[in-house]
Formats: C-alpha cells, sequence, structure tokens
C-alpha cells in the first residue's frame, strides 16, 4: 500500500487549452439592490420599489413563470466563498472564470435589469441606475469586462434616449434587450431603438427571455420549464422573420443583431423557408429587396451556449458553415447552470484559424475592441 | 490495483462526500449509510465537480401522472446541467447504455463517456482505501 498526501480536488484551468476566449454572455448581479443599485436610483423610485417592488408583464405575480433547472438558475458552485450570490462577487468571478478560463473579453449582460417591468418610467429609470451600477461596480474595477446598455424597450423613446446618453462610452459595447417582446420585435413602435443603436454604432443583442405578456410558445403556455427553454429558439425565430419582413435591415443597413442564447442550428433551415416563402409572395413584401438568407448573413451575428449537441459533432459542421463561422460568438451563460465550458462544448472539427474567429476574433471584430 | 489512503471514515459521515486528489485523479467518495462509492469527480458532460452536485432519490414515472420515489440518498445531480449518475455504478440516470453504443462508433474522439469512472471504495480500520 503507497501512502498519498490528501488534498482536496480543485477546480484549475485545463493545461490544454491555449485559446483566448471572449465570453459574450456573462450575468452579473448585485449583491444586494438596496446597496448596490438604489445609490443610482432617484429617491423616487427607491419608494416606488419598496412599495410596489419589480411588476413584470406575465401571469405570475413574482418571480419567473417556470421553476429554473438549479436554485438562482446557477451553477451550484458559482457562490462566492461567503456565500455571495452567483456572480455578485468581482473577485470570485476573476477567480472562477475569468482567469480560470483566459477570457480576455466578457460582456456584461445583466438580468432584472428593469427590462420588461409593466411601469415604464420604472422601466427606464431601472435600466439607467443598472447601467450606472455596470461602470461602478464592474467595467471601471475589471478592464476584462465591458457593459451592456439594458433598455427599457418596450418604450422605445426612452430607449432611444438611454442608448444617446451611453453613445461613445466606452464602458458600453452592446445595447441590450430580451427576445420576448409584447409584440414582435420588427414592429414599427420599436424602430427608435434601431436608429439609435445605429446612430450610437452599438450592435443590438437580444437574450433569451422577456416579459411581453404573450405565452411563451406559439401555441400557449406550456406545463413544464423544459418547455420554457426550448421555447426561446421559437421566439428568436420569430423575431428574425419579424425584422426581415418589416424591412429593419433595409431601413438600416448597418444594424448589427446579436441572438444570445437562444440557440443557431435553426438558423439556416428559417432562412431556407423564408427564401422560398418571400419569393412567392414578392407583392406583398416590396420593401424586402433582397431574399430574406443575405439580410440573415449581413446583419445577425449568435452566441452559441447552450450549445447544440448532437450525437455526432460532425452535423454541427454543416451548421457552422451555413451560418458562417464569422458570425458564431462563444458565450458560457456564466454563472448560471446551462453554462458552456470552452473546453468541453463539442466543437465540429475546425481550422486553428476558424477556433480563433470564433473563440475571440469574431467578438473584436463585431463590438470593435 | 494499488491501495492508496484517501481520507478518514471520520471526514465522511454518512450522507456527506469529500472530494480528494489521489495521484492526480479527482475522486468524490459519498458515504450512504455507510457503504462508500467513488466517482471521478467530474461530470463526463462538461466537466462539472460532482462533489458539488446534490444527493437525491430516484424520482420515477410509469406513465403520466404516476410517480415513484426509491433509492433515498443513492443518485447525485450534476451542479451545472443536472446530469443524474447513479452512486453504484457511476451510470448516468437518462441514458446509461450509452457508452456501450459508442462504443462501436467509428467516429474516433467524437465519443461523449456517459458513464463516470467508478472506482473501488473499501475501508480498513479507520480509513477509507481507494483501489485504483
Amino acid at each position: 500500500m503507497s501512502v498519498e498526501t490528501i488534498g482536496k480536488a480543485s477546480a484549475t484551468m485545463p493545461a490544454n487549452q491555449k485559446l483566448v476566449i471572449a465570453d459574450c454572455d456573462i450575468h452579473p448581479s448585485p449583491k444586494s439592490v438596496e446597496k448596490e443599485i438604489f445609490p443610482f436610483l432617484e429617491k423616487r423610485w427607491r419608494d416606488h420599489y419598496q412599495t410596489y417592488g419589480m411588476l413584470l408583464r406575465q401571469p405570475y405575480q413574482a418571480g419567473p413563470a417556470y421553476p429554473k433547472g438549479q436554485p438562482d438558475a446557477a451553477r451550484r458552485d458559482a457562490y462566492g466563498p461567503n456565500g455571495e450570490k452567483p456572480g455578485s462577487d468581482l473577485e470570485f468571478m476573476r477567480k472562477h472564470h475569468l482567469d480560470r478560463y483566459n477570457i480576455e473579453l466578457g460582456v456584461l449582460n445583466p438580468l432584472k435589469s428593469g427590462q420588461g417591468l409593466q411601469n415604464p418610467d420604472f422601466a427606464a429609470a431601472y435600466c439607467k441606475a443598472i447601467n450606472d451600477w455596470q461602470i461602478a461596480e464592474w467595467t471601471s474595477k475589471e478592464a476584462r469586462l465591458k457593459g451592456s446598455v439594458c433598455l427599457p424597450y418596450e418604450d422605445a423613446i426612452l430607449s432611444a434616449k438611454e442608448i444617446e446618453r451611453r453613445a461613445g462610452d466606452p464602458n458600453f459595447i452592446q445595447a441590450f434587450m430580451l427576445i420576448r417582446t409584447s409584440e414582435p420585435l420588427g414592429n414599427r413602435r420599436y424602430w427608435p431603438i434601431f436608429n439609435a443603436c445605429v446612430e450610437a454604432n452599438l450592435p443590438l443583442a437580444v437574450h433569451a427571455f422577456g416579459f411581453g405578456g404573450t405565452p411563451v410558445t406559439g401555441g400557449g403556455w406550456p406545463s413544464y420549464y423544459t418547455e420554457d427553454m426550448v421555447g426561446h429558439s421559437q421566439s428568436a425565430q420569430s423575431l428574425v422573420t419579424s425584422m426581415v419582413m418589416e424591412g429593419v435591415f433595409e431601413r438600416w443597413p448597418e444594424l448589427k443583431l446579436i441572438i444570445v442564447e437562444a440557440g443557431f442550428a435553426w438558423a439556416p433551415a428559417l432562412s431556407w423557408r423564408l427564401d422560398r416563402i418571400w419569393a412567392q409572395n414578392r407583392e406583398e413584401l416590396l420593401h424586402v429587396k433582397r431574399p430574406p438568407s443575405e439580410y440573415m448573413a449581413d446583419h445577425i451575428w449568435y452566441t452559441t451556449q447552450p450549445f447544440e449537441e448532437p450525437d455526432r459533432r460532425g452535423h454541427l459542421k454543416d451548421i457552422f458553415e451555413w451560418i458562417g463561422w464569422e458570425k458564431l460568438l462563444f458565450a458560457t451563460d456564466y454563472p448560471h447552470w446551462d453554462f458552456d465550458d470552452p473546453t468541453r462544448i463539442p466543437l465540429p472539427r475546425a481550422t486553428d484559424e476558424q477556433k480563433q474567429s470564433f473563440f475571440i476574433d469574431n467578438a473584436r471584430s463585431l463590438y470593435g475592441v | 490495483m494499488a491501495k492508496h489512503i484517501a481520507a478518514k471514515v471520520m471526514d465522511i459521515p454518512p450522507g456527506e462526500r469529500l472530494s480528494v486528489e489521489v495521484q492526480g485523479r479527482k475522486i468524490v467518495i459519498f458515504n450512504v449509510a455507510g457503504e462508500y462509492f467513488g466517482l471521478r469527480d467530474a461530470c463526463p458532460h462538461m466537466g462539472g465537480l460532482l462533489s458539488e452536485g446534490v444527493v437525491i432519490g430516484l424520482v420515477e414515472a410509469d406513465r403520466p401522472g404516476c410517480y415513484s420515489y426509491s433509492r433515498g440518498g443513492e443518485i447525485v445531480r450534476c451542479p451545472w446541467h443536472g446530469w443524474e449518475f447513479d452512486l453504484r455504478t457511476g451510470k448516468s440516470r437518462f441514458d446509461p447504455n450509452r457508452w456501450k453504443t459508442h462504443s462501436y462508433d467509428i467516429e474516433v474522439g467524437d465519443v461523449q463517456q456517459l458513464e463516470v469512472e467508478t472506482v473501488d471504495v473499501t475501508t480498513e480500520g479507520e480509513f477509507v482505501i481507494v483501489n485504483l
């Protein structure tokens, strides 16, 4: 019998990972709304928060409409050393995530950020506070992290004002909203958002979830969280279809759209279907001058978490090529439970250049950083 | 099979688990009512530490709306994506035989191993022994 030293196993960066990583979906949270967000809210809205709370446009009064896969929707190992909420402690995030995976660029996508609140003025005030908080607590302290301009997107005028306020501020690299809007996003009521994004030279990221008040599937409210989870790709397809068919990309040729956390394997099939139906009904859509697939190819990027996991990763090779390696952005969704590990996702066989573009260069080029 | 001291029995009370490193291998040892089970401390999916997972029972449904609960304390759920593993065998709950199927797959290197490596754990006196 040989005697070995007893040591606790610890997570360390895999030795075989040499790549520099851009993580295009990190979720920071305040340790405490009162301590971290209130300093950026007027007294009137602090009182509102304490009296009325954050009422969302959804059929459930409080909390998520569906339960989550893990508590706080988080990896169970993502709580800080003193029990800090997942994603709430910068020092812990550095060690646990940024350093471990060699992440050079991390895009902060705050949730519970005031988006989707029923009161449009409160939504705008809270989003502004969250944006100030990103600078104060994150981007000013950690150069690898960049912020997102959270938008009170159901009010496009107030959203455009928030984009204008942040235009040119290097703390922010995209405008940010959620995918389940009250109406399909190509609708003209949202157009001021697109105009402001183009004026400010900010891509628009649209993240899974949201509180549009409509059912989370095209066929009504499902029973289970699993159905909620796969519903995001439905929502994304409706959103993309709407933006193409309403002529948004024709109207704003410089607009860049990022679909975050809603899958990507559906995109090629959608583009084929749209092209066929568009050609058959061109008279209805005179403002859509090019085949829908061309607008999608020119304007849309996709973050890949949660990664598609077919039995044979070879199947993904075609998907990557159909979409284009340059349009896919790696993301982890840290600290959430459905996290993707850059060393473990079933990436299709790729050249070093393709890997480099997927893991870092696409993001650098899209965001200009 | 070489034997290595991994921990003391008192370090792992019933219902508890301990993550250890033996010869560079991360191993998690579970004490289920006095029985010890060792698993490789990494989910074969994406590498989540199983030692951080909750230990649950086996909930099954023979048909919709008809549930049964058994084997309390014998299943660990990955702290990341929730994959469940049988502490006794290391096999995944959702597809315990997939490894066998994939052993015949001709795509070398593409197989996601679903069977966690199990390690024989015994006790000798006050010591918990891992048999590698």
